[in-house]
């Protein structure tokens, strides 16, 4: 005799295939009785709050982008233009206002360094550490527990930690280097220093995440990799080089995503450390620009047209990966 | 899975020890690195500072036995708790429902779009995944127009505030909450679609061939399976909603609901220089509740950043 539930499930089989290619034409006949409707009462409210509040508010910053909005008051909305871009691009004298306004390369150009430094020292400390603690060590739970820790940490604490590491009087980064002979050095107010050593902050803090990323990624290779490699004669650095790195791809593509877009937000770093919204312009990045005109300065639509600029950035990093997840059905 | 004998290969004793040996010693070190600005921290805010001269930031308060460390004291805490003690009062008061609503919508919302499987569902869970990634900077004006110049919430709170425990300014925290619990919810959902993708069909179809509603089958059989799932997105959650900083800037942006990232920007600056026992205290005392979330329940944690 057959399994009762081995019958049913066919039998559901066939049903969700008529589901499948029609759609309308189920037996019920209703379209009331789709699952996408009858499941709607799940999805559809969180579907409306993020629709409202993430993509209708994009879609709303841009229409702002557009606009004059300075000051107090509410925007206007009948003359559209592109002058908050132009301005952004070129500088100058907007109509909005009688100062003349900075283009934003400086702070694009100090964006994209912050970025690419700190995600490819973190992905590159984070694959070394993966692979030190890949190594069957004791004590592996307390190691990495104590390398992550500082990612549950705020920004804003961390900004203060390292404020007093780098502190030129009693900061212990200087009492190191004085040890060594070097120094005192002005560290957090050295234009020349600041954007190292906020990615050097921001890397003591997601350092660690590389690595557990990288671990589940050297985890999920069959040791019959590593024991083929040996069997070559291959030297360990060689075997890690030549055989396990380049199955890490696509641990470093997820993580590489995900450092860059925090990078991205380290605003809320850089406004703790500096005690407000004004780095100063060696470390100014996209995210701090955009809030000091609109915030600080009452730019709000200039700050917009910033914000747009930023969020292209981060769609051509987003855009291409989940493009990629969806083909190889891992959404 | 990796063994000594696996990976390391055939080594002399001698060899092999030192290489176990310096392996230990770089691990160690780095573990050194990421504990001692926080070991400086804490060090640093129980020193009176009356007595802090700076010169061993790393060294507990020894004095008198080792001069120049300054004296023991609890001052710096004390004055953290004063300074922050209403942020940290709004904190809580965000960060519990925001991170409920949040968890709870993400758990439905990847119900929804993966137990149940229906045409172009996918497109749908794109935008959620997407909204992983937006820079909040990309919302900021919209949001701030949107909470005080579209929706009168401030109107509601002004009857509201005669009630017990309501204040007018309790509108600024409803609307972060609801702020938080719109864009956690991508992550959320994201987390809880891994975890249903991986239950077995068998139970829902069984289910739905016994006439179970689709609510019936969320509540008797995907909520009770969610649990362990829950702990790791509420511990993610929380974490967040508790560390940021940019959305109550913007939302709050200042006054009596200002959160604990608020007040800890500000924090022991004064016209006579910075007070670092006091600010380390303070940046402690903020962190606490993520340190101690992470130090009970940093396996969760783990998983839920990795994902």
């Amino acid at each position: 005799m057959r399994n009762p539930l081995t019958i049913l499930r066919q039998r559901l089989a066939a049903h969700r295939e008529v589901r499948a290619d029609g759609g309308t034409a189920t037996e019920a006949g209703s379209i009331l009785d789709r699952d996408s409707v009858r499941s709607a009462p799940f999805w559809l409210p969180p579907f409306l709050l993020i629709g409202l509040f993430i993509y209708g508010a994009i879609i709303w910053n841009i229409i702002l982008s557009l606009t004059d909005f300075q000051g107090l008051g509410s925007p206007d909305y009948s003359a559209l233009d592109f002058e908050n871009y132009v301005i952004a691009f070129t500088g100058g004298t907007p109509s909005w206002s009688s100062l003349t306004v900075d283009p934003v390369w400086n702070a694009a150009w100090n964006t994209v360094v912050l970025m690419v430094s700190f995600s490819v020292v973190c992905l590159a400390v984070g694959l070394v550490m993966a692979i030190l603690v890949d190594q069957g060590i004791r004590f592996e739970n307390t190691f990495r527990t104590i390398y992550l820790l500082p990612m549950s940490l705020s920004f804003v604490v961390t900004a203060k930690f390292w404020l007093y590491m780098y502190n030129v009087e009693t900061g212990l980064v200087n009492l190191i280097l004085g040890g060594v002979g070097v120094g005192p050095i002005e560290i957090v107010q050295n234009p020349d220093l600041k954007l190292a050593a906020v990615a050097f902050a921001l890397i003591w803090q997601f350092s660690g995440y590389a690595m557990i990323v990288y671990l589940a990624g050297l985890r999920a290779i069959p040791t019959s990799h590593f024991e083929a490699a040996r069997v070559d004669g291959a030297s360990t650095i060689r075997m890690y080089w030549r055989v396990i790195i380049p199955q890490l791809r696509t641990a470093t593509v997820s993580a590489l995503v995900v450092l860059t877009v925090f990078s991205l937000k380290a605003f809320d770093f850089l406004f703790s450390m500096y005690g407000g919204y004004q780095p100063g312009p060696s470390a100014d990045i996209l995210a701090t620009r955009m809030v000091r005109e609109a915030y600080a300065n009452g730019n709000w639509a200039y700050g917009s047209a910033i914000a747009v600029l930023l969020f292209i950035m981060a769609l051509a990093i987003v855009a291409p990966y989940i493009y990629t997840q969806y083909q190889r059905g891992e959404l | 899975m990796s063994t000594e004998t696996g990976r390391a290969g055939e080594r002399t004793l001698f060899g092999h020890s030192l290489r176990r040996v310096i392996l230990y010693v770089v691990l160690v070190g780095m573990g050194a690195f990421y504990l001692i600005p926080i070991e400086t921290g804490l060090m640093t805010s129980i020193i009176s500072p009356e007595t802090y001269t700076g010169n061993f930031p790393y060294l507990p308060p020894l004095e008198p036995l080792v001069p120049g460390t300054g004296e023991l004291s609890l001052e710096p805490w004390r004055g953290a708790i004063d300074g922050l003690g209403q942020g940290l009062v709004n904190s809580v008061i965000l960060v519990v429902p925001a991170t409920i609503l949040s968890g709870l919508l993400g758990s439905m919302a990847a119900f929804g779009l993966t137990t149940i499987s229906w045409r172009g569902q996918i497109g749908i869970y794109i935008l959620f995944v997407a909204g992983i990634f937006i820079p909040y900077q990309a919302v900021l004006v919209p949001l701030t127009q949107f909470w005080y110049n579209v929706v009168p919430l401030r109107e509601l709170f002004e009857p509201l505030a005669a009630l017990p425990l309501v204040e007018t300014y309790h509108w600024k925290l409803l609307a972060l909450i609801i702020t938080h619990t719109a864009y956690g919810l991508p992550i959320c959902t994201l987390l809880f679609r891994a975890h249903y993708k991986k239950l077995s069909d068998e139970m829902v179809e069984a289910a739905q061939l016994d006439g179970a509603s689709i609510a019936t089958i969320y509540r008797r059989i995907i909520l009770p399976l969610s649990i362990p799932m829950f702990a790791v997105v509420f511990i993610y959650q929380f974490t967040q909603i508790w560390n940021d900083l940019l959305f109550a800037l913007t939302i709050v942006q200042f006054g009596d609901a200002a959160v604990v990232t608020q007040d800890l920007v500000g924090i022991g600056v004064s016209q006579s220089g910075t007070n670092f026992p006091l600010r380390m205290a303070a940046a402690l005392l903020a962190a606490l509740p993520t340190l101690l979330v992470y130090i009970f329940f940093g396996d969760k944690f783990a998983k839920g950043v990795a994902a």
